[in-house]
């Protein structure tokens, strides 16, 4: 069987505009420049990258929030790339989003109850109204809310139970898709561990695939089979969680994970290879290898001839880099999970 | 062994003593701060943990003087080298607020002034409390932007902070606290809204910084792995409270309260098994305006004994361990038998039964 999801050579440039009346156009934002992989069938895919780097643009994307520049997205063999009309809705009705910021993304007007119904409404399922309002309630006792609450308001939740709200709205139709896009950042961590258990719980339950974005490494690591990690609108590694964090290849990756502060006093002091500088506008991003003005490992090569996603000899991650990580270099950057 | 925070022989910078912040509020009085005592040594770290709302930035505030502005009921003392800045009058604050004491606020942009070029800004902050000629402050302000690593610092002075990037601006506002190289740095989430590079960047100036200046620093934080690279001492606060506190080393080696274990075992783990299931602490914080009888933490405790709903416990010593200590009414050998089998990866009901406890305390 194919994929749920193929993604290929995707690209979305935003054109910058200057004037108020006529908007002339000098240039554009290249936040997504290119990205290819797959979304197996029940996989946690992780997307994991700094702000900015185009996470959220390629999710919109494959949820046709955004049309695409150029570039490909198949869902379920079949291209879906500029459908329309009753075919994208059919799509949009198999594949949901959960958003980063649980105060905004709910209608403060409404009660709980009809923010988890409407999904039904729009799709038409469910029309029968105490039908509707029986499932809205086996909705909220599997995110572990009180179904007694349904005529209640967002603004009477807390952060989590309010994540949770949009978590049942999202599973309303049954989805194949589920997309978490930062779903935890804005929680604390005891709560934070309460949403995690549950899409984790949910995922293994239904048997969902699952995109989840965050720019916590740990959280991806926990929550994801595969990872995928972006820089400046491009995919610089993809592979399985053990073999990305435990022996990355591409430079950036190995700074991001040399960079998470570890909560263990005893290995501090550890001296670690940082960054240096901010990453380039994406409006103008460097040319053939983009982490090339940041990267400790650059040569002239890296910085004339664009590095494909590929996976090198005795490799055990695809990677675009010339030069990829050695043992000796891992050790050294003080990446600590190597193993 | 290093500073330590409730007392300790040598003189400290800082010591805050029983400090109570409330607010009185339409809906009620907030009890922000409820009764904290915490010290700071020259030159030493301290970090402060806890969820939203638990009083950190209050705290922080009270001591810099700017929650009376804001109607805040003060009671307790704060000793900075030996004077109770609570009884200071506001003019004699500012004379030590951006001088002796300075402060990274939690959100960058609200501190930088959006009008003003970076420059002006910093130059400003000199010259408050320096009588230096405009073009000495100037000079100043780009040995400072230099000094947090903002290249070009001479170019860049002319910037408007929009035109920083979040990690610039975050660098030029500990450029700014530093004007006057103060005695202690107060840095609030210094670098919650920054991405993890960024962060380990700001952190390692931060410590830089430290041994160049010899200043001590107060790190608000929520995340554990930034007080565990930073801080020598760590206060973890609850509800306006301190529930537990000790060296960085102990805590994460030996935490006594339940709601340390909680957030340790809330935190998804860099490397080890995928499989190890997150433990996380159930229910919300209350409110601060009726916070719930006996311990605070009682109704998110899986815990909880039926004593624990009506008595509040205190900071009390740790048995065997001077500098650590924890408002936590089980026993110490319960807390240690309960650690002992969380660390074995049992759940909170499996490791109540290791103890010989009843669960809820029914
Ligand atoms: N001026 C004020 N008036 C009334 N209540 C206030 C005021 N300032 C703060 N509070 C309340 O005091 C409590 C502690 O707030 P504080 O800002 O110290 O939390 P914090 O620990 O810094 O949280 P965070 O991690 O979200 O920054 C909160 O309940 C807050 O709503
Ligand atoms: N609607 C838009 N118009 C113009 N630029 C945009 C728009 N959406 C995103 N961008 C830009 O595209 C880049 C990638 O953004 P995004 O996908 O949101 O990144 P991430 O989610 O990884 O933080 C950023 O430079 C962002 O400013
Ligand atoms: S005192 Fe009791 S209720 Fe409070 S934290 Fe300790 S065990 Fe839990
Ligand atoms: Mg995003
Ligand atoms: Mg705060």
């Amino acid at each position: 069987m194919s994929a749920l999801v193929e993604v290929r050579d995707l690209v979305k440039h935003f054109p910058l505009t200057r004037g108020i009346v006529l908007q002339r156009r000098f240039g554009e934002v290249k936040a997504v420049d290119g990205v290819s992989f797959d979304i197996e069938r029940g996989e946690t895919l992780g997307i994991v990258g700094e702000t900015g780097c185009g996470k959220s643009t390629t999710a919109r994307l494959i949820m046709r929030l955004l049309e695409s520049t150029s570039g490909s997205i198949k869902y379920e063999g079949r291209d879906i790339t500029r459908v329309k009309g009753a075919e994208l809705k059919a799509i949009r009705r198999d594949m949901q989003m959960i958003f980063q910021d649980p105060y905004s993304s709910l209608n403060p007007r409404k009660t709980v109850g009809s923010i988890i119904s409407e999904p039904f409404i729009i799709h038409r399922v469910e029309s029968d109204k105490a039908a509707r309002k029986l499932a809205v309630q086996e909705l909220m006792e599997t995110v572990g809310l009180n179904p007694e609450h349904y005529n209640r308001f967002p603004h009477e939740f807390s952060g989590g139970q309010r994540q949770r709200i949009g978590v049942a709205r999202a599973l309303a139709l049954k989805p194949k898709l589920l997309i978490a896009d930062e779903p935890v950042s804005a929680l604390d961590v005891s709560i934070q561990a309460q949403v995690l258990n549950l899409l984790r719980d949910l995922q293994r339950r239904f048997g969902l695939t699952v995109v989840f974005i965050a720019h916590d490494l740990s959280v991806v690591r926990h929550m994801c089979d595969r990872v995928a990690v972006m820089y400046l609108g491009k995919v610089v590694e993809l592979g399985g969680g053990d073999a990305l964090y435990g022996a990355p290849q591409h430079p950036y990756t190995g700074a991001l994970l040399a960079a998470v502060p570890v909560p263990d006093p005893a290995r501090h002091h550890t001296e670690r290879r940082l960054l240096t500088g901010d990453v380039p506008s994406p409006a103008n991003p460097p040319k053939a290898c983009r982490f090339h003005t940041r990267c400790p490992k650059a040569q002239e090569r890296c910085s004339v001839e664009e590095p494909l996603l590929r996976v090198p000899e005795g490799g055990r991650t695809e990677v675009a880099c010339h030069f990829p990580l050695t043992e000796g270099e891992l050790a050294q950057m003080g990446v600590r999970s190597a193993g | 062994m290093s500073s330590r925070t409730l007392a300790g022989t040598s003189e400290p910078l800082l010591r805050v003593e029983d400090l109570h912040v409330e607010f009185h509020t339409e809906d009620g009085v907030v009890h922000a701060v409820d009764g904290i005592t915490y010290q700071v040594l020259p030159g030493g770290t301290l970090g402060i943990v806890g969820e939203s709302g638990s009083g950190k930035t209050v705290s922080s505030l009270t001591t810099m003087g700017l929650t009376r502005p804001q109607g805040a009921h003060i009671s307790g003392r704060i000793l900075f080298e030996g004077r109770d800045l609570v009884t200071l009058s506001d003019a004699e604050m500012r004379k030590i607020r951006g001088n002796d004491i300075a402060m990274v606020f939690q959100d960058p942009l609200s501190s930088l002034h959006p009008f003003y070029k970076v420059g002006a800004q910093l130059i400003e902050a000199v010259r408050a409390h320096n009588d230096v000629s405009k073009s000495t402050a100037r000079e100043r302000a780009v040995d400072l932007l230099g000094l947090v690593g903002i290249p070009d610092p001479a170019r860049r002075i002319d910037d408007y902070p929009h035109e920083f990037s979040g990690g610039m601006r975050q660098r030029a506002m500990i450029a700014m606290a530093l004007a006057n190289e103060p005695k202690l740095l107060i840095a609030d989430e210094p670098t919650t809204a920054l991405d993890v590079t960024v962060q380990a960047q700001i952190l390692a100036l931060m410590e830089r910084l430290q041994r160049e200046l010899g200043m001590a620093i107060v790190i608000i934080t929520h995340d554990l792995g930034v007080v565990a690279e930073l801080a020598d001492d760590i206060a973890v606060m609850y509800a306006g409270r301190i529930v537990e506190t000790t060296s960085a080393e102990r805590l994460f080696e030996s935490p006594q309260h339940p709601y340390t274990w909680g957030l340790l075992k809330s935190i998804p783990s860099l490397e080890g098994s995928r499989e190890r299931e997150l433990v996380p602490i159930p229910g919300s914080p209350p409110s601060l305006i009726s916070r719930p009888r006996g311990c605070h933490f009682h109704p998110r405790c899986a815990y909880v004994q039926p004593e624990h709903k009506v008595v509040d416990p205190h900071l009390e010593q740790v048995p065997g361990e001077p500098d650590h200590h924890v408002a936590c009414l089980l026993s110490p050998e319960e807390r240690r038998g309960l650690w002992h089998a969380l660390q074995e990866g049992r759940t909170p009901h499996e490791a109540i039964e290791t103890v010989g406890l009843q669960e809820g305390g029914a």
